[in-house]
């Protein structure tokens, strides 16, 4: 589905505060920041006019604010790990970017208030608070988990966790929280909090072993998910996974238009490297 | 005296001179949200091949210093599907279309050419007969004389009425000159310069190649002063093959480089996936350059850095 909401702004950064191994970003965007839904990501040129590295850098929304003393505002959560998000980190407040927003598929809402529990890997926590406040404000009962390698490596921003009724943590050197990965913890936190949905964003193993247990529990999982991209507009065809449709039939989709938010059950995880057999057009 | 930006492309005849580049905009449809297609010269869709293809696999892309590399492999629906929902998409949205067709056989563009007929919207087609992302690199059309030209004549003999022919070719070969040449005698009305470059990037932390399926096309202003080269070489030659010339063009000035050493017309490819707008933007700058520069049409400039000059 081509989003029809997209534009490309100048978008100034107001503030770029460091929070753990991550960078909190604050931009004023206008208007658009109302067409924002959690889930939704944007995508930035990097490296300035002469710059060498020619494509965009996708970063999900962390919250979208329609009206401040800035104007509409967008939140990312940036981990400086590459050449491209350490340029984007350098940038201090007035400096300007190219920003094309919001694109992909937003987290899906249902209609009758359920029981949700919200599963973060990494940085990947960033749009599952404006989630949750969402949730919560249409009656849903909101549970999260966290997880990382290291605490610091973990983003749970105090003012993320007042949507939220249980916030659990884990890393894998037990530096905060439990000590083990999410889906050591899993299974208890949906028996006992009677989950009906497990909404999730992080990288694609732990969206493939959320989604082994949300099979097992036959539980609805919308997860976001993490592809590399070239253009997050629908073009370049580089962002693609095997998804199965509602016809049986598997095909590449894109994630920047197919996705990110995608469900779970559909996507056939595992294959990087491989084309799996039966898919259309193999 | 009004500046006249029109470009005759082979025959095609463009209110401007700036393209998508095949494989570079989508169906059209997902650049539409950020600019009127009716606004550039002509869309340029992706390669479309008889059957549907999912593709290589993943990862398929890695950035390189200045460009990208990119192993897609021509996922597309295929020739059916196109027609029946792209084409007529692209008709009803004002878009000049130039449709890119590809193949596996001979065959295969022979079939593609009757396809091509009497389409709402198609000023031409581009014969892409140099793609690098395919089973067999012995099968890269383009890289030898005699396959070229079997698969422009197929082309040739099956399309009828005026359609131009725009053959595109490989700069992995010794003499680009040679094979424009061939394609030309085969009935290509003109050659569009140049595809990707293949080549590789090793993840060092993998210690493998990064791309899924080892190499890749690499495009992007990396690639240039290559294309610059090879549309200057066709053009000192065979200066009546228009051109269509493409390789890293990101703005104004790169496309003013295309026009100076002969093409006719340019596509816009990689600097799209960095910037929506891009095609825009060159046609607006290349509009300004060649009126600041004191040329009273696009014509004027075509070929304009072949030109004797006093010592």
């Amino acid at each position: 589905m081509i989003s029809t909401r997209a534009a490309q702004i100048n978008a100034e950064l107001i503030s770029n505060k460091r929070v753990g191994s991550y960078h909190h970003m604050v931009f004023s965007v206008g208007d658009i920041a109302s067409q924002a839904k959690p889930g939704n990501f944007v995508a930035i040129s990097v490296g300035g006019e002469s710059s060498s590295m020619v494509l965009r850098r996708a970063f999900a929304i962390y919250r979208s604010t329609e009206r401040g003393v800035n104007g509409g505002l967008v939140e990312l959560v940036v981990a400086p790990q590459g050449q491209g998000s350490r340029w984007l980190t350098s940038l201090e407040a007035h400096d300007v970017v190219d920003m094309v927003l919001p694109l992909g598929t937003h987290f899906g809402i249902p209609t009758e208030p359920v029981r949700a529990l919200l599963v973060g890997g990494g940085y990947g926590s960033a749009p599952l608070f404006g989630l949750a406040e969402l949730l919560k404000s249409r009656g849903c009962r909101v549970d999260m988990v966290l997880g990382a390698s290291t605490a610091a490596k973990i983003y749970a921003p105090l003012e993320g966790k007042r949507s939220v009724s249980s916030l659990t943590l884990t890393t894998d050197d037990g530096t905060a929280g439990i000590a083990g990965q999410i889906t050591d913890v899993l299974p208890k936190l949906i028996e006992e909090n009677e989950i009906e949905i497990v909404y999730s964003c992080g990288p694609m193993g732990m969206l493939q072993a959320i989604t082994a247990v949300t099979d097992r529990y036959q539980i609805m999982h919308q997860c976001a998910v993490e592809e590399a991209m070239a253009c997050g507009i629908g073009v370049c065809m580089t962002c693609v996974l095997p998804v199965t449709g509602d016809d049986g039939v598997t095909r590449m989709l894109r994630s920047c238009i197919d996705g990110p938010v995608m469900d779970g059950s559909r996507v056939v995880w595992d294959s990087k490297r491989k084309i799996p057999e039966g898919t259309f057009g193999a | 005296m009004t500046f006249s930006f029109a470009a005759d492309l082979a025959g095609a005849k463009l209110p401007n001179p700036i393209l998508t580049a095949s494989g570079c905009a989508g169906s059209g449809k997902e650049l539409s949200q950020f600019f009127k297609l009716s606004e550039i010269g002509a869309v340029v869709t992706k390669s479309i091949m008889i059957k549907p293809r999912s593709g290589r696999a993943t990862p398929r892309m890695a950035e390189t210093p200045s460009g990208m590399l990119n192993s897609i492999g021509l996922q597309g629906p295929g020739v059916d599907y196109f027609l029946e929902n792209d084409i007529p998409w692209l008709a009803a949205n004002g878009a000049r279309t130039i449709v890119s067709i590809a193949g596996e056989t001979v065959e295969d563009y022979a079939v593609l050419a009757r396809r091509m007929r009497n389409l709402p919207g198609v000023v031409g087609l581009e014969v892409n007969i140099s793609c690098p992302n395919v089973e067999n690199r012995g099968m890269v059309f383009s890289c030898h004389p005699e396959t070229a030209r079997a698969a422009i004549e197929a082309v040739r003999r099956n399309i009828g009425g005026e359609l131009p022919i725009i053959a595109k070719l490989s700069p992995d070969v010794t003499d680009i000159l040679g094979i424009a040449r061939e394609v030309s005698n085969a009935g290509a009305d003109g050659v569009a310069l140049i595809n990707t470059l293949l080549g590789m990037v090793i993840d060092t932390n993998l210690m493998l190649p990064k791309l899924a399926q080892k190499t890749g096309g690499l495009s992007g202003p990396a690639i240039r002063p290559v294309a610059v080269r090879a549309v200057y070489q066709v053009r000192a030659a065979l200066p009546q093959l228009p051109i269509l010339g493409m390789g890293g063009i990101t703005n104004g000035r790169d496309a003013f480089e295309f026009i100076l050493a002969g093409a006719s017309a340019v596509s816009i490819g990689t600097a799209t996936f960095g910037n929506p707008t891009a095609v825009i933007k060159v046609r607006d700058e290349l509009s300004a350059i060649l009126q600041e520069r004191g040329f009273d049409s696009l014509s004027d400039a075509i070929g304009f850095a072949h030109r004797e000059v006093q010592a």
